[in-house]
């Protein structure tokens, strides 16, 4: 699997998105606050945080006892740049060139 | 609270390039923002930024003032090629200077053969305006460009084939 295929795979899901949405919101929560926001079992919603986590959109880090976890927004800008704004360029691109085509013409 | 945003990328590359690239002028100048960050290496050295010509034009084409420097800060820590903590104070905005200094860490770690993790860590307690800015938005080329995220891609961008994002 390349780096893209685990990023899309993890959005993919309608749970892991909302995991992105509760630490977009507030960064840094812990497990137990997270799954106090789903309907999921504390099992469901680690297995749910591992799969962001290994396609890099979650990022934990150790503070004293607690697992802290944080939001990395690099994954979903890289993405960004790929696929969204090559597209969006061409719309435009042919926007522009519909609007010459037709200033040409009248 | 504390407040704390985390910005990870992996980059095909040695950690002693990806240092150089980070902490070095000539490098840092050539990605990002593209302003050249100097880097007293040392705990206690000191760190700035001065602002580009276009940064300059810019400015004075809307009629303000750029300060010089536009970034200030202190090496806290400087563990080559692994470990680099700062202070760090954006001086361009008169919101985000009125928030005082920072504190920004960079981490890079091997991750995969020939593969680094390089890790963006930027303490931003009680500094929403800082918080805000470095978050970027999805328009690079908007006011205040694409933050931490943006600068991050670029340096793999630049690193992996010798291009920045623009030049792609």
């Amino acid at each position: 699997m390349t780096d893209d295929d685990r990023v899309f795979k993890a959005l993919a899901d309608p749970s892991r998105r909302f995991l992105l949405d509760l630490l977009f919101a507030r960064d840094g929560r812990t497990l137990t606050e997270l799954e106090s926001e789903l309907e999921m079992t504390r099992f469901g919603v680690a297995k749910h945080l591992r799969v962001l986590e290994e396609a890099g959109l979650v990022v934990t880090r150790r503070s004293g006892r607690e697992k802290l976890h944080f939001l990395n927004p690099v994954p979903i800008r890289q993405i960004h740049d790929r696929w969204i704004d090559k597209y969006t360029e061409h719309q435009i691109t042919t926007l522009i060139d519909l609007k010459r085509t037709l200033e040409e013409e009248s | 609270m504390t407040e704390t945003k985390v910005f990870r990328i992996w980059i095909k590359s040695t950690p002693e390039k990806i240092w150089q690239a980070i902490t070095d002028p000539e490098w840092n100048a050539k990605y990002g923002y593209a302003a050249p960050q100097y880097f007293e290496l040392k705990k206690g050295g000191k760190y700035h930024s001065t602002a580009t010509q276009g940064m300059k034009d810019y400015a004075s084409a809307n009629g303000f003032e750029l300060p010089d420097p536009i970034l200030d800060g202190e090496v806290l820590e400087a563990e080559a090629p692994r470990r680099l903590v700062q202070s760090w104070r954006m001086l361009m905005d008169p919101n985000t200077a009125a928030e005082g200094f920072t504190t920004l860490t960079y981490e890079i770690e091997d991750s995969a053969p020939g593969v680094c993790r390089v890790t963006i860590t930027h303490d931003v307690t009680n500094a929403p305006a800082v918080a805000t800015m470095v978050s970027g938005t999805t328009d690079a080329a908007a006011e205040g460009g694409g933050g931490w995220a943006w600068v991050l891609s670029d340096l793999k961008s630049l690193l992996e084939t010798g291009k920045i994002l623009a030049d792609a």
